[in-house]
């Protein structure tokens, strides 16, 4: 067990590396920081030597070697933008986005896996076909243009939610968060909403699948003829060997949740990292492009560590293999 | 006890509305944030211009961008090169330390030192000296009739805060290290910084020991940026009343704002004029079919695509009646700029036989470099170039991307372009500026003309500008000006499309007085 941890951190690290690299690369085709960084008035003089001072002119992959080497001193850079340490800058940002995502993805969990069931259960209702039907809307149309219709709807034409932003917070330590004021209930509502979206019609999908696929299986037979309550078959025998691919699922849906809460942050203006980091492409802000991307690596890789030790849990199978490895 | 209670509470109710019944808080909205609190760090028209609420310049500018004394309260010209300010008495930093002339050296060599992005505030001051604790002397080079012009937006800082805070030079963009200044100010102006939070919010409250409250407009009691970059939800924060004011409005919710009832748009000509240039320094333009020549050099070439350019179409269909065309490099406002001169018309079958005449009887084909998030429509704008010069037969193959890679392929030192987009203010309000940076002939060396992308270049219109620059004599210089400007446009060194238009919008209640400058100057701001 602790063998595999250790294995699967040596691969973060690798992950995290290539994707540096990746992003390195791709940052020469970002445009230029200069001209964002000095107004129009300041002389080629100076602006070429800021270019020289930020080390633009060197190769990239001495710039990727000069970024690895101060961060692994735990350097990241001040950001080319606001001039705040980047470290700073992503870790007051890091609350909003894990509140957002970790709500989204308990509202995608906790309404999508419900649905799944009913509709796997009785896909003849009427109920199921407007279930699944709502859930197309929720897969095909794209986020930004649900957050806009939201707001219309219940921040401009209803006046009953904030439109943007995240309320007031309350400093909790290491943590700033929104979860302890109404407004900042009010205002996570939409955004939240929007960005589990997609997430709940794509449990609930799979979730339904699956259990129509296990309804017919033998054993939920023999449990049947064994005379068992629907209810015992259902969540007890059904529903648990589901379980496996959602969770797999899901937790590679939380990864991209927070990576890719891009899109939500922006039109919700919500104070997140995907906003700093949709900022930072507008303006070039190179330091904090990339430690963005490392952290994003970092968080896939951490949460498929934790979905891999979850299946332990989920299936017993698993735990047999592993502890019977010497017979 | 418990009617006592109850009691109680009312009464606490009571004094809480009568409390905020006293308060005006604005809240606006902005499409971006200040990049910093210290007032040197960028030179760009939102930062400037809002933390001109907090630091005071010398100067100060009003509604009509007229110049005030401010923190001077006058200052005369004692020899031609040497200019004496009077500093107000009396006035007090927000941290409580006096204000003398300690700090504007202090702030001089500040604004000059690394790291500050307003260098050229003082460009051409050689010396400055402290005669007393409240005069200082700025000696010049040359003689330099709009020294003071662009001192409204250098921010005068406290000399003790900034040595006991370590932020005694402006940020660096290199290093770890924070500057205390980037989060925190202390300036003399109308508003105190309260709270900073970069792209969150940024709040500031009414001085109470503002020099000038006597004869203040403003009732604010504190006053709180949203920046909400995305433009929809910009316009949904106005519609509902989350902000009290925001901009800019994308013209395309223009008429959503003015209809709802409750908002009203504030619309006005913005000094930014918005133009075509072109490479008129390469023997053989880049992204074109011609070989060997470059059709740009000649001038029926460029008059044939300016009368083939339909300004008023590209005002209504693209800029929804929210543009004025301009004859000029310079908007109506800035000094230098004349009614006097006129666009050539619009005359599609002149246009053609001027390309026939130059010999390109079918046309040619070029490339154009557009921005596509920097001004107003300004992709829409170069679509709308390209297929009215389609009509005359140039085929011009349109490159539109975000301003940080175009600002890069286009401007010095790369100039990698042959036709593009460009939009310019003058900071200082003052022909000057655009005649050196976009009419200069081009020297990397020197920055003349740094801006001068397509390297137009007329020695009679240099000298021109170098005598603008010196001449103290308003009469003989405006008329100077306007030598150098019917040279520029008998040359057709450009081709001027339009001011855009400012376009705020903003709760009604909440009396804002729009500056041409972009500038949202909080102390004319009143709220019923």
């Amino acid at each position: 067990m602790i063998a595999f941890v250790i294995r699967r951190l040596f691969q973060a690290l690798l992950v995290m590396l290539v994707v540096a690299l990746i992003g390195f690369t791709m940052f020469r085709y970002v445009g230029d920081p200069v001209a964002q960084m000095v107004g129009q008035d300041t002389s080629l003089e100076d602006r070429a030597k800021l270019r020289q001072d930020l080390g633009l002119n060197d190769p990239v992959p001495l710039q990727f070697a000069r970024f690895i080497g101060n961060t692994v001193q735990g350097k990241f850079g001040i950001s080319y933008r606001i001039g705040r340490p980047v470290d700073e800058l992503l870790a007051d940002r890091l609350p909003a986005t894990l509140e957002l995502s970790l709500l989204a993805a308990l509202f995608a969990i906790v309404v999508g896996v419900p649905l799944g069931v009913y509709t796997g259960l009785y896909p003849r209702r009427w109920l199921s076909h407007v279930f699944l039907t709502v859930s197309l809307i929720g897969i095909s149309l794209p986020t930004f243009v649900i957050g806009i219709l939201l707001i219309l709807l219940f921040g401009v034409t209803l006046g009953w939610l904030p439109t943007f932003g995240r309320g007031e917070t309350v400093d909790i330590g290491l943590w700033d968060t929104g979860l302890l004021t109404v407004s900042g209930w009010q205002s996570i509502i939409m955004p939240a909403f929007t960005l589990g979206m997609f997430q709940l019609a794509l449990i609930m999908r799979l979730v339904r699948s699956e259990m129509l696929e296990v309804l017919r299986t033998d054993f939920v037979k023999f449990a049947r003829a064994r005379g068992l309550s629907n209810r015992a078959v259902h969540f007890g025998h059904a529903l648990k060997n589901t379980l496996v691919p959602v969770i797999t699922i899901t937790g590679l849906q939380v990864g991209s949740l927070i990576a890719f809460a891009i899109i939500t942050e922006t039109v919700f203006q919500w104070p997140g990292m995907g906003l700093l980091f949709l900022q930072a492409i507008q303006f070039v802000d190179i330091p904090v492009m990339s430690t963005y991307l490392i952290l994003v690596a970092f968080i896939f890789v951490a949460i498929n560590l934790v979905v891999d030790l979850l299946y332990y849990v989920v299936d017993p199978r698993l735990r047999v293999e592993r502890s019977g490895g010497g017979h | 006890m418990n009617i006592r209670n109850t009691l109680l509470a009312g009464a606490a109710v009571l004094a809480l509305a009568a409390g905020s019944a006293q308060a005006k808080e604005l809240t606006f909205g902005f499409q971006g944030d200040a990049n910093s609190m210290d007032p040197y760090n960028l030179n760009e028209t939102f930062t400037l211009g809002f933390m001109a609420n907090i630091y005071e310049g010398l100067i100060r500018r009003g509604p009509n961008l007229e110049i005030e004394p401010a923190l001077a309260e006058s200052w005369e010209i004692v020899e031609p090169t040497r200019w004496r300010f009077h500093l107000r008495k009396g006035v007090k930093f927000h941290g409580g330390e006096d204000f003398t002339a300690d700090d504007v050296l202090f702030s001089a060599d500040r604004v000059r030192g690394d790291g500050s992005d307003l260098k050229t505030r003082l460009a051409g001051v050689t010396d400055i000296i402290k005669v007393d604790d409240y005069t200082v002397d700025f000696v010049t080079e040359a003689a330099n009739p709009i020294l003071h012009f662009e001192w409204a937006t250098w921010g005068i800082m406290s000399k003790t805060w900034a040595e006991k805070n370590g932020a005694v030079s402006a940020q660096s963009a290199t290093g770890d290290q924070e500057n205390f200044a980037t989060r925190n100010a202390n300036g003399t102006g109308p508003f105190k910084l309260l709270s900073r939070e970069a792209d969150v919010q940024t709040v500031a409250v009414a001085n109470p020991d503002w020099w000038d409250n006597a004869n203040k407009e403003h009732n604010l009691t504190k006053v709180t940026l949203k920046p909400i970059g995305s433009d929809a939800t910009r316009v949904a924060a106005l519609l509902s009343g989350q902000v009290d004011m925001a901009y800019p409005i994308p013209v395309q919710d223009m008429n959503r704002v003015d209809s709802n009832s409750g908002t009203t748009m504030l619309v006005g000509p913005e000094l930014r004029t918005i133009f075509l240039g072109m490479d008129q320094h390469r023997d053989e333009l880049l992204y074109s079919n011609i070989k060997g020549k470059n059709p740009f050099k000649d001038i029926k070439v460029r008059e044939a695509m300016y009368r083939a350019i339909d300004v008023e179409a590209i005002k209504k269909k693209v800029m929804r009646g929210l543009s004025e065309p301009s004859a000029l490099m310079v908007a109506p406002g800035i000094n230098g700029s004349d009614p006097a001169f006129t666009r050539l018309e619009l005359d599609v079958d002149l246009a053609k036989k001027l390309l026939d005449d130059a010999g390109y009887p079918d046309g040619f084909e070029v490339g154009m470099d557009c921005p596509n998030d920097r001004y107003v429509n300004d992709e829409a704008i170069c679509q709308a170039v390209v297929s009215m010069l389609a009509k005359i037969g140039i085929k011009v193959n349109l490159l539109a991307q975000p301003k940080a890679l175009y600002f890069k392929k286009v401007l010095a030192p790369s100039l990698d372009t042959s036709f593009y987009l460009l939009g310019w203010t003058p900071g200082s309000f003052d022909s000057w500026n655009p005649l050196f940076n976009l009419h200069g002939c081009y020297d990397a060396d020197t920055g003349n003309g740094k801006f001068n992308l397509g390297r137009y270049c007329n020695p009679e219109v240099d000298a021109l500008t170098a005598k603008v620059l010196s001449e103290t004599d308003a009469v003989k210089r405006n008329a100077m000006i306007r030598d150098a400007w019917v040279h520029t446009t008998r040359d057709i060194a450009y081709i001027p499309l339009h001011q855009q238009a400012l376009a705020w919008g903003a709760r009604d209640g909440v009396n804002v007085k729009q500056r041409a400058d972009n500038q949202f100057a909080w102390r004319h701001v009143t709220m019923d």
